[in-house]
């Protein structure tokens, strides 16, 4: 395979189905924002493990990732509890400290991390295939496609092993403890695999990019169905709908590939929430007004 | 087994939030068929009772006990005991049928990575149907009234097919129509030999619902038959009031 | 010690230091609202949001002048705030994920623009990647100068409508029960913090600007109940961490503003929150081992008598 622009087209859409199915969850859980300290936090995580094992290729970065992931989590939960600062506060002090502490870390030891920050937040999906695969020598296609290949594998064999945990310790955590599954155990394992999607994700579009691939795709959904089946599905779908579309548009206009993905994903929420045949604002407003009309009728009648 | 032990012995619970012992030394045992309704105060540590009896938070000191029957593994245990949490305790927007809702309650059997069988269908079919909601299994969970969503969660509870039920208010806000059935299938689960502890906030009612009553202010006021229990002093004693007041709360 | 004081005269550092000194009292100022609203990370949301305004200012009139591309960064700052509102109040949407979704597809459109702009033929572009990370390097002694104007003026509306403040701040049922118009209130206060994380956006940048928004009202929170100390408190440790970290990225080589600063002021952050008297962790958790201790020797006793 030595075609880029294909393999581009293919990371693309893993990358943003890859995003959509922890990204269903997190939504629920109307913890987006956590997700947004995720991917900044990793960064960290990248470097630390950098210094370890000073080598840039190595699998062990994603490990220190998914670590700083988790840790980043557990510590505003850790702040939070105090009661001393609102979750959101939790939030807002924990992500810029380690992120802080990443680029600071970065800037001292440039010479030796050839990691820049730019890459880190912006992400250049147009480079992904000149990083290759090479297996006894044979270049095997773009290293990008595998190891989100391997991510979206898990991803998805998670949601379909573990729906049923997902979905009760989302729904119901009381009834979840009650029955004997820990929604500790089940929250911190979501955390791992949103940390793990976006360290794969983040060399490719970036990691603030990333948020807009867990979110976009499940809120859309969230406004066209009322099952949670269908809304993990129709988020893959929309998923890879905003990576096909970005990708060609980005192409036609030379920009950013990543950030024309978020253009498209935005673009679609906001036609569905327009438009979508039940939660829609459409629907809402000629509901509301009908509502109104009869309700004058009503009056008109009774007096 | 003998018929008397009680099903459930509690020994000098205390728990405490942050500074504050919300229960105090609380030393209660409900006995094995019975109905019995926790009454108190608001803050009076009900709920906080019940969720400790679940082992859904921590106490500082106490111990729990459980007679169910003999050799029974932790998770063998756990499912023989239902819980039926407040009306407002989950997020009705989440995108799930009232099936799905009354499914969890087999997840408990089930046990991690097994899927729901047709058995499982079917028996939260037919708990459905015991509480009259059966026309409703499609329906999305936030197009429900009060009453329903508590029906559901009664549901829920029931395919759990445990020996006694733990539940937080399920009279809280409902309509007259789901008072009743709540009513009935409480008698019906006498019936079945079934334990059934219920927090609960009308007055009036506590006679002609329960066998046995707890009155409950941070410490265990007294507990035992609603007959010997449900007076007056008693009442005034846990409300903290003078016993015409309390009266006047009775005839209302 | 010469060195200390030719440090001190440098008038690059002195620009920096009273900009960031500047930036971080009005940060503390304005966030000790944000934070008290439970509106923490609208912040983060607006400057993300910035970024296209900034891009598409720059397009439309091809200078690059700070005053020309904050206004475009406050108009889609608003923009991006009022879409917010609009996604909680017209779907059953959480807060929080439409906080995350505008946040980052607005920062995607601003990146579509940036990568456009780039390859416009001989375009002028270079400074605008700054607004992302923040180059207070870059500061100019006008910049540091509208900064004191436009801060002024804030202080002066947060000091003429204190009274409304504070009662939204706290009980915003109660303020509308006894007839204050609690909406123009609230869009006076959203005005304020999108101002403020605009002027901050060419220090700090988009990522670290909230930071600074919280850190200082959080810290200051847990020193006093009373809004007049936590806001004056607030102001303080905001441009103590901004003057401080200036410094030390000035002295030390290779230690950039932007994070300097959030890592000083995270410092203080820290401080307050394990050591604060009667509120902080230290003392809450010595307070709880010796509470339990005391349930729990009660309790035996109790048991004893009985």
């Amino acid at each position: 395979m030595n075609n880029p622009a294909l393999e581009i087209q293919i990371i693309a859409v893993i990358v943003a189905v890859a995003c959509a199915l922890p990204g269903v969850f997190l939504v629920l859980r109307g913890m987006a924002m956590m997700a947004d300290a995720i991917t900044h936090t990793i960064l960290l995580g990248i470097v630390m493990a950098f210094f370890v094992t000073e080598d840039l290729s190595s699998p062990y970065l994603i490990l220190g990732a998914a670590l700083m992931g988790v840790f980043t989590v557990w510590l505003t939960e850790l702040l939070h509890q105090t009661k001393l600062l609102g979750k959101d506060a939790s939030i807002g002090v924990v992500f810029p400290l380690l992120f802080s502490i990443a680029i600071i870390l970065i800037s001292r030891y440039a010479g030796s991390v050839h990691l820049d920050t730019d890459s880190v937040l912006l992400g250049e999906l147009a480079f992904a295939p000149f990083d290759r695969l090479l297996v006894f020598g044979v270049d095997i296609g773009a290293k990008a496609i595998y190891v989100m290949g391997i991510i979206l594998l898990i991803a998805v064999i998670a949601v379909i092993v573990f729906f049923k945990e997902l979905q009760i310790a989302t729904f119901d955590p009381a009834l979840a403890a009650a029955l004997g599954f820990s929604p500790v155990l089940i929250h911190y394992g979501l955390m791992t695999m949103v940390s793990v999607t976006a360290v794969g994700a983040f060399e490719a579009v970036g990691s603030i990019l990333v948020v807009a691939f867990m979110v976009g795709p499940p809120i859309t959904a969230y406004l066209l169905t009322n099952h949670l089946k269908k809304m993990l599905v129709i988020s893959a779908g929309i998923g890879a709908f905003n990576g096909i579309v970005g990708f060609q548009l980005a192409m036609l206009a030379d920009v950013s590939i990543a950030g024309m993905m978020a253009v498209v994903t935005g673009l679609v929420f906001l036609l569905v929430f327009i438009i979508a045949p039940e939660k829609g604002l459409y629907t809402g407003m000629k509901r509301r007004k009908m509502q109104k009309k009869e309700f004058e009728k009503a009056l008109k009648n009774l007096l | 087994m003998k018929k008397e032990n009680p099903v459930v012995t509690i020994k000098h619970l205390t728990v405490a939030y942050d500074l504050q012992p919300v229960l105090w030394n609380v030393n209660l045992a409900i006995p094995r068929g019975h109905l019995m309704a926790i009454v108190g105060p608001n803050g009076a540590g009900k709920s906080t009772l019940i969720k400790a009896i679940m082992e859904l938070l921590k106490p500082v000191a106490g111990e729990i006990t459980f007679d169910l029957g003999e050799h029974l593994s932790k998770k063998e245990e756990r499912n023989l005991i239902g819980y039926v949490p407040q009306n407002g305790s989950v997020d009705w927007d989440f995108p799930a049928t009232v099936l799905d809702v009354v499914l969890m309650g087999r997840y408990g059997h089930l046990g991690w990575m097994k899927r729901p069988k047709e058995a499982d269908y079917a028996l939260s079919r037919e708990m459905l149907k015991r509480v009259g909601m059966e026309t409703y299994e499609n329906r999305q969970i936030s197009q429900l009234s009060g009453g329903q969503k508590q029906r559901v969660f009664l549901a829920r509870a029931l395919v759990q097919q445990p020996d006694i039920y733990f539940m937080d208010e399920p009279f809280q806000g409902v309509d007259a129509q789901t008072e009743k059935t709540i009513v009935a299938l409480l008698k019906d689960l006498k019936k079945a030999g079934k334990t059934v502890v219920v927090v609960h906030h009308d007055l009036q009612t506590v006679p002609t619902y329960f066998d046995d009553v707890t009155l409950i202010n941070r410490e265990v006021i007294e507990s035992g038959p609603v007959e010997t229990i449900f007076t007056e002093e008693n009442l005034a004693k846990t409300y903290q009031k003078e016993a015409n007041e309390v009266r006047e709360e009775l005839v209302e | 010690m010469s060195s200390l004081i030719q440090l001190f005269s440098d008038y690059t550092l002195q620009i920096v230091a009273l900009g960031s000194g500047v930036l971080g009292l009005l940060s503390g100022v304005i966030g000790s609202f944000a934070v008290l609203r439970k509106q923490s990370l609208l912040g983060d949301a607006i400057s993300h949001a910035a970024l296209p305004g900034i891009c598409l200012a720059f397009m439309l009139t091809g200078i690059k002048s700070s005053e020309v591309l904050l206004l475009g960064a406050l108009i889609s700052g608003l923009i991006g705030t009022f879409f917010i509102i609009k996604i909680v109040n017209y779907s059953n949407i959480k807060y929080d994920n439409a906080l995350a979704f505008i946040l980052s597809i607005f920062f995607g459109l601003g990146l579509v623009l940036l990568t456009y702009i780039q390859k416009l033929p001989n375009a002028n572009q270079a400074g605008l990647k700054n607004f992302i990370f923040g180059q207070s390097s870059a500061l100019l002694i006008q910049d540091v100068e509208w900064m004191i104007g436009i801060g002024s003026v804030m202080l002066v509306l947060v000091f003429l409508f204190w009274k409304e403040f504070k009662l939204l701040a706290f009980d915003e049922v109660f303020a509308e029960s006894i007839g204050f118009s609690t909406q123009k209130i609230n869009l006076l206060l959203s005005g304020m913090i999108v101002l403020t994380i605009i002027l901050g956006l060419q220090t700090v940048g988009v990522v670290l600007m909230s930071a600074l928004l919280i850190g200082p009202a959080v810290a200051a929170r847990q020193w006093t109940n009373r809004l007049n100390i936590m806001v004056f408190l607030a102001a303080i440790f905001g441009s103590v961490s901004g003057i401080v970290g200036t410094v030390i990225s000035s002295v030390v080589t290779k230690m950039p503003t932007g994070p300097t600063i959030v890592l000083v002021l995270s410092m203080i952050v820290l401080f307050s929150l394990l050591f604060a008297p009667g509120r902080g962790m230290i003392w809450t958790l010595y307070l709880r081992n010796r509470q339990k201790h005391y349930l729990k020797e009660k309790l035996k006793t109790e048991e004893g008598a009985a």
